[in-house]
């Protein structure tokens, strides 16, 4: 069996509010394999988000080993992280964080800032990544000038454009019409159908939730079950 | 792409940033005025010779010197020339219309100020009416006066009516020359307070005296002051330059406010525009998180801010800088010839600029510090 993308192994941890130390995962253990479309599904304070950012590295854990792409990430300093996660996460957004002063185009060639690479060849690669997500025809617009769901589809797009390991999405569409989350969803999924990317995906929605392989069940910052999705 | 970013994030708000703008321009305008007014309250010292001394009574400038100092003086060993020099402190029209005038020896005291530019022409004419009088070309310029007209000042230390004819209007061998005083004949004046005055006849103001060596006004200012020992009239002799800073020293209290407000026009900016920059980041927050959980380190942050505040403040500076120079030819336009000159120096603009800087820089250390440090999982959380 070839070795997981992801392995959490006992991972705990809480926050201070005030004088309190509140626990929000309580010794997590399970691993994820490379290709795998994986929601994660648990009421508000389960701790499904916080898991998410510690896979991603935007959070550390307080204790127990946390294995990103072969990288005990946890343990990696403050630089040696942020350049970790410019390789290997694409991030998905509730409220797509674009920056509003920068177009289409622009906001999707961003990360490549971080690459040593010419400017029209970054223009070149967000051009393909934006035509990708059905925006050809949107290039120069500014974030204020398109609808929730293009947004959406731009914030997929600036999450490919490096062509991550693994691409993490926190409620991607929590803010989106029916009609826009579905498109949003089946972009995800052709994907991770189509070129093989990882996704963990927190949602609320279950049928936002049926587009993925599998769910995991979170109660309480505890793992409460994983549930296979029949295609 | 990161410069446009800057950009595009310092316009964002437009009416604030225009608003920082404004205050950080006439910020910097008020700080170059001020500092202008303060090198114009040097200006006569700036102009002022290492090598002539001037001699006055040592107990106070009220006090007249004997005339017959001269001709002691003159024997001095080391001086090269001497001339006279009374302060007349008459009103032209109303009091308001201030401006100095010298009753000079004609015959000397031009060959003791070369600064003074006056045709050959001019200077004969001059020095052949009694009652001829040369004027710097501001104060001709301020109060239109031309060769052949008659000027009339009411006296104040000397009184009367007293009538002049403009013989000539010198210019300036540099900036720095004092091209807004009236000299005329001291003989003229004389022989009027003989018959007015005849106690205060034969009386002379200052003495100037050029030494031929400048490395020795000090032995010859000592030698003078000597040779006056223990007489009715004691002199006190002191380099041109010592004698002007001894003038704005007794206005040195205005000079230290006006210096002070100054500085205290800049610290209000600053205050003003680190609001600004606090404002900005605080309502970036988020942004600054995505950017970090893309990847981009602190500097990348720290450089997105710093480089917006410094473009407002040079946007600022620069259009306060370039204000300036037509506000101060305005401003010594309208001071008369109060300031014997009144320039915009190279100095001052570089402290204009300097202060720009540092207001950009200083205003964005703690919002640019702050967001560097910005917690990624709690930044992404922030509403703008």
């Amino acid at each position: 069996m070839s070795e997981p993308l992801i392995s959490l192994h006992n991972i705990v941890k809480s926050y201070r509010r005030g004088q309190q130390t509140v626990p929000v995962l309580s010794g997590v253990t399970f691993d994820i394999a490379a290709g795998e479309f994986l929601a994660l599904m648990g009421p508000s304070g389960s701790g499904k988000s916080t898991l998410l950012n510690l896979i991603a590295g935007i959070d550390r854990p307080d204790s127990g080993q946390l294995i990103v792409a072969g990288e005990d990430i946890g343990r990696l300093p403050e630089a040696a992280l942020a350049d970790w996660r410019a390789r290997h996460v694409g991030f998905i957004f509730q409220f797509y964080n674009l920056l509003p002063v920068l177009s289409a185009l622009e906001n999707v060639e961003l990360p490549l800032l971080l690459k040593d690479m010419p400017r029209r060849e970054r223009r070149e690669r967000a051009e393909l990544a934006l035509s990708m997500v059905g925006l050809s025809d949107r290039l120069d617009h500014a974030p204020s000038e398109l609808s929730g769901g293009q947004q959406q589809r731009v914030a997929i797009a600036r999450a490919l454009i490096t062509d991550p390991t693994l691409i993490v999405a926190d409620e991607p569409t929590g803010d989106l019409d029916r009609e826009s989350a579905n498109d949003v969803l089946r972009l995800m999924q052709r994907l991770n159908d189509e070129i093989g990317k990882t996704i963990i995906m927190v949602t609320h929605d279950s049928r936002a939730a049926g587009h993925a392989h599998a769910i995991m069940h979170l109660e309480k910052g505890e793992l409460s079950g994983r549930e296979e999705v029949g295609k | 792409m990161l410069l446009s970013l800057i950009f595009r994030n310092a316009f964002r708000h437009k009416l604030r940033t225009l608003l920082t703008v404004v205050g950080l321009t006439v910020a910097v305008l008020a700080f170059g005025l001020l500092s202008t007014v303060v090198e114009a309250w040097y200006a006569g010292a700036e102009g002022a010779s290492n090598a002539r001394l001037v001699v006055r009574n040592a107990i106070s400038l009220v006090f007249p010197l004997p005339l017959t100092y001269r001709q002691k003086i003159r024997q001095i060993e080391g001086v090269r020339g001497i001339t006279t020099a009374n302060w007349f402190g008459g009103i032209y029209k109303e009091p308001k219309n201030f401006f100095p005038q010298f009753a000079v020896e004609a015959s000397s005291y031009l060959d003791l100020y070369p600064e003074y530019l006056l045709s050959e022409a001019e200077r004969k004419d001059f020095q052949r009416d009694r009652k001829g009088a040369i004027v710097g070309e501001k104060l001709a310029a301020t109060y239109g006066f031309k060769v052949g007209d008659t000027v009339t000042l009411k006296g104040t230390i000397y009184p009367g009516q007293w009538e002049f004819v403009i013989r000539g209007i010198y210019n300036g061998r540099d900036a720095k020359t004092d091209v807004s005083q009236m000299l005329f004949h001291w003989d003229y004046l004389n022989e009027t307070m003989k018959i007015r005055i005849p106690r205060r006849a034969n009386q002379i103001g200052v003495y100037v005296v050029e030494v031929a060596d400048p490395s020795r006004v000090a032995e010859i200012s000592r030698i003078i002051d000597n040779e006056f020992k223990n007489s009715n009239a004691e002199t006190l002799s002191e380099t041109e330059k010592a004698f002007q800073l001894g003038f704005v020293s007794m206005t040195e209290a205005i000079v230290v406010a006006i210096r002070l407000v100054s500085y205290l026009v800049i610290f209000i900016i600053l205050a003003v525009m680190a609001n600004t920059m606090a404002m900005t980041v605080r309502e970036r927050t988020a942004e600054y998180a995505t950017l970090k959980a893309l990847g981009f380190g602190p500097r990348f942050v720290l450089l997105l801010i710093y480089g917006e505040s410094l473009a407002i403040a040079a946007l600022g500076g620069a259009l306060g800088i370039a204000l300036t120079f037509p506000v101060a030819v305005a401003f010594g336009n309208a001071m008369g010839t109060l300031f014997k000159v009144f320039a915009v120096s190279g100095a001052t603009v570089a402290l204009q600029a300097a202060c720009a800087l540092a207001v950009g820089f200083i205003s964005a250390l703690v919002p640019a510090y702050r967001a560097a440090r910005v917690n990624i999982v709690a930044g992404l959380r922030s509403i703008g």
